[in-house]
C-alpha cells in the first residue's frame, strides 16, 4: 500500500497528536477521521465529544455535521451545549480541539466569519460556532487548513478564534489560563509554534513537498530551519482509515 | 410569574386523589382511570392546536424568536413554514448554530435582526445559502457571538440574571466588533451593549472576563419527539440549547411527533425535558422537522437538502421552492404526502441507532 492521498496524510498526521486519554473536541470532515483513526490505533482510551452535547458516541457511521444523529448513537451520554462546553473547560481533563478556518495568521489566530469588512462582507462564512470557545477554553487545539497564500495571511479580515494573539506571553496576559494552538496540519506539511515567540514555524513537510513549497504558499515569513520530512502513513494507519473509519468514503472520496 | 405558578398549582393538584375528587364533584360516574384520562385531555385541550393557530396566536411581527434545534437536526420546520405563510416579518432571531429553519426564514424575508454563532448545513451547505446572500447584501442586520456565548445568554435569561460571564472570545473581533448600530442598541429587545469586558473581581489585577447580556426571547419554538397529554415535553437525543431557550422565553410553542398518555410520559420522568406549565401551545405534527433529522424517528433528508441547496442558490428557483414547499402546502398532511412514502421509508430511523443506517448521504 504505497499510494495515499493528501487527505489521508493529513488525517493520519493530525491523529498522531492525540494522546491516549485525551478528550477530543471534534468537528466533522477531516477532524473526524483524525480522531477516529487515533482512537482505533494508538489512543484507544481517547474520547471524542461534540459541542452539541454528544459524548463518546460509537461512530459506526461518520457524522457529516456535529448535530448529525450519528453523534448520538451508542454514546456515553447525550447532553447539550452548556454541558459540552463545560467539559471542554474542565480543569481535570486534557481537552484537544480540532478546528478549521478560512484564514490563519502567524500566531495561529483564526477567521471563520467573513472576508472583507464585517458589516459589508464580500464573502460570509458560517461564523464561529464553537470554534472561538474551543480556541479560548480547551487545553490546546489543532488546525486544519488548505495551504494557500490567501489563507495564511498577515492580517485576518475578521478575528474569530484566539490563537497566540500577538505572540510571546500575550495570550496568558489577556486572561487565558491555558490552551493555544499546538499545530497546523495542511496539505503541504505540519506547522508548529516557536516555544517562546509563538510564531508559526515549519515543523514537518510531507514527502514530495519541499520546505520552499510550503514557504511559497504562506503569506508571511515562515522559519524553515527546523523542518524534517514527515513519516508517511503506515499500512496499518491507511487500512484502518479506509476500512474501519470511512468505508462509505464520505470524507475520503 | 403569577400565571406560571397558578399552572404549577394545577399540576400538583392533578394527583389521582385530586382527580378522583374532581371527578366526584363533576358527578362523573366512571372509573378513576377514565376520569384521569378525561382530566388530562382537558389539560392539554386548550394548548393543543394547529400550527396555524399556534403561530397566529403566539408570534407577531417584530418578536424576538429563539430557534430550537441545531443545523441539520430537530429544526422546527413546520412552524418556520407557517411563520412564512402568515407573512410575519421584522423578526429578531436569536440562536446558536442554525441551519434549515433559519435559512428559510431569512430567505423568505421574515428576519430583520439576527444574533447568531453559526449558519451552516454540514456538507449540503457549509454556509447557509440564503443567510449568506442576505448578510452580504445587507438585507439583515447581524451580530456574531460564539455557540457557548449564545447558550450562556439563554441560560442567563432562564436564571433571571442580567448577564453571564465567560472567558471565551477575549481579544477577538467577536467582542471588539458590534454588528448592530448605536441607534439600534437598547431598542426592541436588542441589548444596550453587545457585551462588556470587565475586571475579574476575584482574580489578579489585570484578569479580565466577558460579560454577556442575557436573553429573554418573546417566543421559543421547538420540535420534540413527544409531548404528554399533560403537556410534559420529552426530547430524545441531544437537547442542544432548547431547554435554556424554552426556559428563558415568554412563550413556548412545541411541535411533536407523538402525544403520549399522561401515565406513559410520567412512568419515566427522568427522560422528560420540560414541564407543562412552560408550554403555551402543542402542535401534534409528525415529520415536522423534515428535511432535518429527528432522533429515533427519521434522519435528515439528503435528497431534499441537495435539492434545496441547488434551488436556494438561484433567486428565481428559491421563490419556486417557497411556492412549492411552503405557500402551496395547506397542512402537514399535504406536506407529508409531498415528501412521499418512499422518501420517508428511506430516512426512517433505526429504533436502536436512532438514524437511518446506510442512508446515501453523499
Amino acid at each position: 500500500m504505497t499510494g495515499y492521498s493528501k487527505l489521508e496524510m493529513m488525517a493520519v498526521a493530525a491523529g498522531r497528536f492525540i494522546a491516549d486519554g485525551d478528550v477530543v473536541f471534534a468537528g466533522t470532515g477531516i477532524s473526524m477521521l483524525a480522531a477516529t483513526v487515533a482512537k482505533r490505533i494508538h489512543a484507544p482510551n481517547s474520547v471524542v465529544f461534540f459541542e452539541t452535547g454528544g459524548i463518546d458516541p460509537s461512530l459506526d457511521e461518520l457524522p457529516m455535521a456535529v448535530a448529525d444523529p450519528r453523534v448520538m448513537a451508542g454514546a456515553s451520554m447525550n447532553s447539550g451545549l452548556i454541558e459540552s462546553f463545560s467539559l471542554l473547560s474542565n480543569r481535570r481533563l486534557r481537552t484537544i480541539a480540532f478546528l478549521g478556518a478560512a484564514q490563519i495568521d502567524r500566531y495561529g489566530n483564526l477567521n471563520s466569519t467573513c472576508l472583507g469588512d464585517y458589516r459589508n462582507p464580500t464573502i460570509r462564512f458560517p461564523g464561529s460556532g464553537g470554534a472561538c470557545d474551543a480556541a479560548s477554553l480547551a487545553s490546546g487545539f489543532i488546525i486544519f487548513m488548505e495551504h494557500e497564500k490567501k489563507r495564511f495571511v498577515n492580517k485576518l479580515d475578521y478575528f474569530t478564534s484566539p490563537g497566540w494573539l500577538n505572540g510571546d506571553d500575550s495570550r496568558e496576559k489577556a486572561g487565558f489560563s491555558r490552551g493555544g494552538p499546538v499545530a497546523v496540519v495542511t496539505n503541504l506539511g505540519i506547522m508548529a509554534f516557536h516555544p517562546t515567540t509563538k510564531e508559526m514555524i515549519l515543523s514537518q513537510h510531507y514527502p514530495g513537498v519541499s520546505p520552499e513549497d510550503v514557504s511559497n504558499n504562506t503569506g508571511f515569513e515562515l522559519d524553515l530551519s527546523r523542518t524534517s520530512e514527515v513519516l508517511p502513513p503506515t499500512e496499518l494507519e491507511l487500512k484502518t482509515l479506509r476500512d474501519k473509519v470511512d468505508p462509505q468514503r464520505l470524507i475520503l472520496s | 410569574m403569577g400565571k406560571s405558578s397558578f399552572r404549577a398549582c394545577l399540576l400538583t393538584l392533578a394527583s389521582p386523589v385530586r382527580v378522583f375528587l374532581f371527578g366526584v364533584k363533576r358527578k362523573f360516574i366512571t372509573s378513576l382511570i377514565q376520569v384521569e384520562i378525561k382530566m388530562t385531555d382537558n389539560n392539554l385541550g386548550s394548548k393543543l392546536m394547529t400550527a396555524e393557530e399556534a403561530v397566529s396566536k403566539f408570534i407577531k411581527n417584530g418578536d424576538q424568536l429563539a430557534l430550537g434545534g441545531f443545523t441539520v437536526n430537530r429544526n422546527p420546520m413546520l412552524l418556520a413554514r407557517e411563520i412564512i405563510k402568515q407573512g410575519i416579518e421584522d423578526l429578531h432571531v436569536v440562536c446558536h448554530s442554525h441551519g434549515q429553519a433559519l435559512d428559510l426564514l431569512v430567505g423568505a424575508g421574515c428576519v430583520s435582526y439576527l444574533e447568531i454563532a453559526y449558519g451552516g448545513m454540514g456538507r449540503f451547505a457549509p454556509t447557509c445559502i440564503r443567510f449568506r446572500k442576505a448578510v452580504c447584501s445587507g438585507l439583515i442586520k447581524i451580530d456574531d457571538y460564539s455557540n457557548y456565548q449564545m447558550s450562556l445568554r439563554f441560560l442567563g435569561g432562564a436564571m433571571g440574571l442580567p448577564f453571564m460571564v465567560t472567558k471565551s472570545g477575549l481579544e477577538t473581533d467577536l467582542v471588539k466588533i458590534d454588528g448592530f448600530s448605536k441607534e439600534d442598541r437598547g431598542k426592541r429587545k436588542i441589548a444596550k451593549k453587545k457585551l462588556e469586558i470587565a475586571r475579574n473581581p476575584f482574580g489578579a489585577e489585570n484578569d479580565t472576563v466577558v460579560l454577556l447580556p442575557s436573553l429573554n426571547p418573546d417566543v421559543s419554538i421547538i420540535h420534540a419527539q413527544y409531548v404528554g397529554e399533560d403537556g410534559t415535553v420529552r426530547i430524545r437525543g441531544l437537547t442542544f440549547a432548547d431547554l435554556e431557550q424554552a426556559n428563558s422565553a415568554s412563550r413556548v410553542i412545541v411541535t411533536c411527533e407523538e402525544i403520549l398518555s399522561r401515565s406513559e410520559i410520567r412512568k419515566d420522568p427522568d427522560q422528560n425535558s420540560l414541564p407543562p406549565f412552560l408550554i403555551d401551545a402543542v402542535v401534534k405534527a409528525p415529520i415536522a422537522a423534515h428535511p432535518t433529522a429527528c432522533h429515533h424517528f427519521y434522519d435528515y433528508d439528503p435528497t431534499h437538502l441537495r435539492m434545496y441547496a441547488d434551488m436556494a442558490r438561484d433567486d428565481g428557483k428559491f421563490q419556486r421552492y417557497l411556492k412549492e414547499w411552503v405557500y402551496d402546502i395547506p397542512d402537514q398532511e399535504t406536506y407529508i404526502e409531498k415528501v412521499g412514502l418512499s422518501r420517508l421509508a428511506e430516512i426512517k430511523a433505526d429504533p436502536i441507532l436512532g438514524y437511518a443506517p446506510g442512508l446515501n448521504r453523499k
